[in-house]
């Protein structure tokens, strides 16, 4: 029964890679032709109420917009693209709980298990938030990081199911790899919208000299401060679940191993994130650090959120020695 | 809200520092030192060093976390080691630039926190501030025309809007028009503050902690019983404050050890399901407990936690001169080794025998030969268990002073008698078995195998403190990331048949939301006064 339950799993899974990569491609071409929004024509519509009563009338009339109104324009590729990365998603979502079923806990309790969790949780926060905002520029992105971690996963951290050891059976194994999960989901889409605000300083420094800049096609993504807004919102979320992930690891510990901090290799690294990204949130208020600064911490910041996940995990000795290779 | 000069919503500096510099004093200069420690890109980049700081002690072992770790590197590492013990590599947490680097970043919190605490709390008890003369300059802004409307209700219906919506409100009219100046969102400076001065009381309760806290770890056979007392720990590490009578009276009494291992599974033949320690405890002068603890379930015992951090097999094993008088009779820990629990113990016979005798014992519980006559365990459990002993005489050097290990026995002055490179097999012995030693020095019995359980006894009085902390930073942290805080002004104006409203925000700090949240006052205020949408 176990088996079967986890071959069916991996076979979903490698169905959403396959519906990943589709994805992927036509993000990419969505972005090869300018992917983005298209700016309304200014000045669109100002009034916002227009009230009479009575033989008494108002009129409201918004004088300066903070940001400019958006329409969605017609991006067949970016819609088929996202209808994909949503099925891929349903198709992992499915992986993901049948490995749980078969393995009767939370499908998160080796590097095998994290990463399908984890980047289901990558995929998730990069749809909810397209609800919200147009970001499905970031879609090459989110798909591609998405391949690339199942892909090594699948092909590197593969472990059969097998039941858990003393030291994880806690219900904190829930609520800690969770929390850290999700942390990692807002922490990776901020990446994204960093790396693109990087480019967009880039090209707009460029059009200001009116240079050629081979970063044409990121004309019509919003500007820089808007990518450097979005991220920000993002990755403030992404810190709160850190600073969770910290505090419940910290009870954790106490509970499993005697003592609530310890310096244990994956400790100091949870630390460092937190550090790095404590550093983010203070750099957008300290002048001369907002922009491109702040961007290149946040890059910085995912960047140890993926070495912790990887080389520390496999390479470092600590006690958090949970990823199942052996 | 009094920010450091270079805060990005803080007015630029009137003077420059360079201009002055000359001609500084020592008071001059201390005030010029303690504004570049507790300005925002001081304690920007300390907060960046400490995260660099910390990297070497997650790459080189460090002692408190893996003391065999740092004995193998300097094994491993002859050369290198002694530079990187000299610039504390291996007590990057406990070392002086690690320390001085946080130190400096509490500091320069302090002095940016506690002057913003007493702006902070001035501002809470004052009222908004004067409506600006020109409010189409404000970032977000709003105008409305309204016919057949009186000034003053209007302004009156706007005073109870915001009102209403929570804000700190005041009227500042003037003759050419009414004017109301509100305020909202202090929460937001409010769990600011909370959560760095939470910071600051992790780091004085860690701090503390450390001083008045004890660990001691404690090996306990089945049938054992120890005593919280100095004299019962294997090992024991007291804070700087410890005193003895610290220690709560308690004993524990381990009656059963019992494991579970998987069977069924293919994929984990052999993995650890479950461990249980069954525990008889006694508080002086009260009723004994049975009680159980387990990984993840620790015990608590008179306001002390017992951990269950390791177990193994204890083999009880006899040994008897050649007349056949008992010279040794105990059950012996020894220490696992892999996860099928081959485990290595050691005996020492000073006394009672011909010569000085050391046995290293290596315990098999269910035991397995491999294709070189070796043997290896091959299940954690005990299915078909077997000692094998090799024989040392010789020295012991128990008669030096210096303290030895009673998990390692020094063989450099002994002469092996069993073993590989030996003329004669390892004793083989299984439970009930006895053997002779060789040269006539006595015989050894193998009499059975008990399990132990190592515990962890951890007193730390401030860990609670601790946490109260950690969730007063996360509950400051929610609310200065999340409440926004803004100003909201709105003016009346009378012109010929009605009035001219004017709405006004301006966010402090960030605030995505600002220009909804005006667009929603102003289209509230229309319906408060009765104007109707289309």
């Amino acid at each position: 029964m176990t088996d079967t339950l986890s071959q069916f799993s991996v076979l979903s899974l490698y169905s959403a890679m396959a519906i990943y990569a589709i994805a992927f491609i036509l993000f990419t071409f969505d972005l090869a032709r300018g992917g983005g929004r298209e700016a309304s024509a200014a000045g669109a519509s100002d009034s916002i109420v227009q009230a009479t009563g009575e033989g008494r009338t108002a009129t409201l009339t918004r004088v300066r917009v903070d940001a400019p109104s958006s329409k969605p324009g017609r991006r067949p590729l970016a819609r088929i693209a996202m209808a994909l990365a949503w099925l891929g998603f349903v198709f992992q979502l499915t992986a993901t709980i049948l490995r749980g079923i078969a393995a009767s806990r939370v499908p998160w309790a080796n590097m095998y298990e994290f990463a399908m969790t984890g980047t289901l949780i990558i995929m998730l926060v990069f749809l909810l938030v397209n609800l919200k905002w147009d970001l499905k520029f970031v879609g090459a992105f989110s798909t591609g990081l998405v391949l690339l971690l199942l892909g090594l996963s699948a092909t590197r951290y593969y472990v059969e199911v097998v039941p858990l050891p003393p030291a994880l059976q806690s219900y904190w194994l829930v609520i800690h790899v969770f929390v850290a999960t999700l942390g990692t989901g807002f922490f990776a889409l901020g990446f994204a919208l960093s790396l693109a605000q990087l480019l967009q300083t880039r090209r707009e420094y460029r059009a200001v000299e009116a240079k050629p800049t081979r970063l044409a096609w990121m004309s019509r993504l919003p500007d820089s401060a808007q990518l450097e807004n979005y991220a920000y919102r993002l990755i403030i979320i992404g810190f709160i679940f850190w600073t969770f992930t910290l505090i419940a690891g910290a009870v954790w510990a106490e509970k499993a191993w005697g003592r609530y901090w310890g310096w244990d290799t994956k400790e100091v690294w949870t630390f460092i994130i937190w550090t790095i990204y404590a550093g983010y949130i203070h750099a957008r208020s300290t002048r001369g650090w907002r922009g491109t600064r702040s961007a290149v911490l946040a890059m910085v910041g995912f960047g140890s959120v993926m070495f912790n996940f990887t080389v520390v995990n496999i390479y470092f000795k600590g006690l958090h020695a949970y990823s199942g290779l052996s | 809200m009094l920010r450091p000069s270079d805060h990005i919503d803080s007015e630029q500096a009137a003077a420059s520092d360079d201009a002055t510099m000359g001609r500084l004093g020592f008071v001059g200069w201390s005030r010029w030192i303690w504004r570049q420690l507790t300005s925002m890109r001081t304690a920007l980049i300390l907060l960046l060093l400490l995260a660099i700081a910390a990297i070497p002690g997650s790459i080189v072992p460090q002692r408190t976390s893996d003391p065999n770790g740092v004995s193998q590197y300097f094994a491993d590492n002859p050369d290198l080691a002694p530079w990187l013990d000299r610039l504390q590599f291996f007590d990057v947490y406990a070392s002086v630039w690690f320390s001085a680097i946080y130190l400096l970043l509490f500091i320069s919190l302090v002095g940016c926190v506690l002057p913003r605490s007493k702006h902070h709390w001035d501002a809470l008890r004052a009222a908004p501030p004067v409506t600006p003369h020109n409010l189409s300059r404000l970032p977000s802004h709003l105008t409305a025309r309204m016919s057949g409307q009186e000034a003053e209700t209007v302004m009156s219906a706007a005073h109870r809007l915001l009102r209403r919506e929570r804000y700190r409100v005041r009227r500042y009219d003037t003759a050419d028009r009414l004017t109301v100046s509100a305020e909202r969102g202090y929460m937001r400076e409010t769990g600011n503050l909370v959560f760095h001065i939470a910071l600051v009381g992790i780091l004085i309760a860690v701090g503390l902690g450390g001083g008045f806290s004890y660990t001691g770890q404690r090996v306990v056979v089945e049938g054992q019983a120890f005593t919280n007392s100095l004299l019962a720990y294997d090992t024991f590490n007291p804070g700087r404050f410890f005193r003895d009578r610290d220690l709560v009276p308690f004993s524990i009494t381990l009656d059963k050890f019992s494991t579970r291992y998987e069977e069924r599974n293919v994929n984990a033949v052999g993995q650890p399901i479950d461990y249980k320690a069954e525990v008889t405890t006694q508080v002086r002068d009260q009723a004994a407990l049975q009680q159980v603890i387990k990984v993840n379930a620790p015990l608590d015992i008179g306001g002390t936690n017992v951990y269950l951090l390791g177990n193994g097999y204890a083999p009880s094993l006899t040994v008897r001169d050649p007349s056949g008088n008992i010279v040794y009779q105990e059950t012996v820990p020894f220490l696992p080794q892999d996860r099928n629990l081959t485990s290595v113990g050691v005996v020492k016979l000073p006394d009672g025998l011909a010569k000085q005798v050391g046995l290293i014992g290596f315990f098999y519980p269910t035991v397995s030969e491999g294709h070189s006559g070796a043997f290896f365990s091959m299940y954690p459990d005990l299915i078909d268990p077997l000692v094998t002993l090799n024989v040392y005489v010789g020295d012991l050097g128990l008669n030096d002073g210096v303290a030895r290990s009673v998990y390692a026995l020094d063989t450099s002055r002994m002469t092996k008698l069993t073993g590989t490179k030996t003329d004669l097999k390892s004793l083989e012995l299984r439970p009930g078995q006895s053997a002779a030693l060789p040269n006539d020095l006595g015989t050894v019995t193998f009499d059975g195998v008990k399990r132990f359980a190592s515990l962890d006894v951890h007193h730390d009085p401030t860990q609670g403190w601790v946490l109260a902390f950690a969730l007063a930073a996360v509950a400051g942290l929610l609310t200065s990331l999340f409440i926004p805080r803004r100003r909201v002004w709105v003016s009346v104006r009378k012109v010929r048949g009605g009035v001219v409203v004017e709405y006004a925000g301006l966010a402090r700090g960030d605030d995505p939301t600002l220009s909804a949240a005006l667009a929603r006052i102003a289209s509230a205020h229309g319906s408060d006064l009765g104007l109707v949408r289309d």
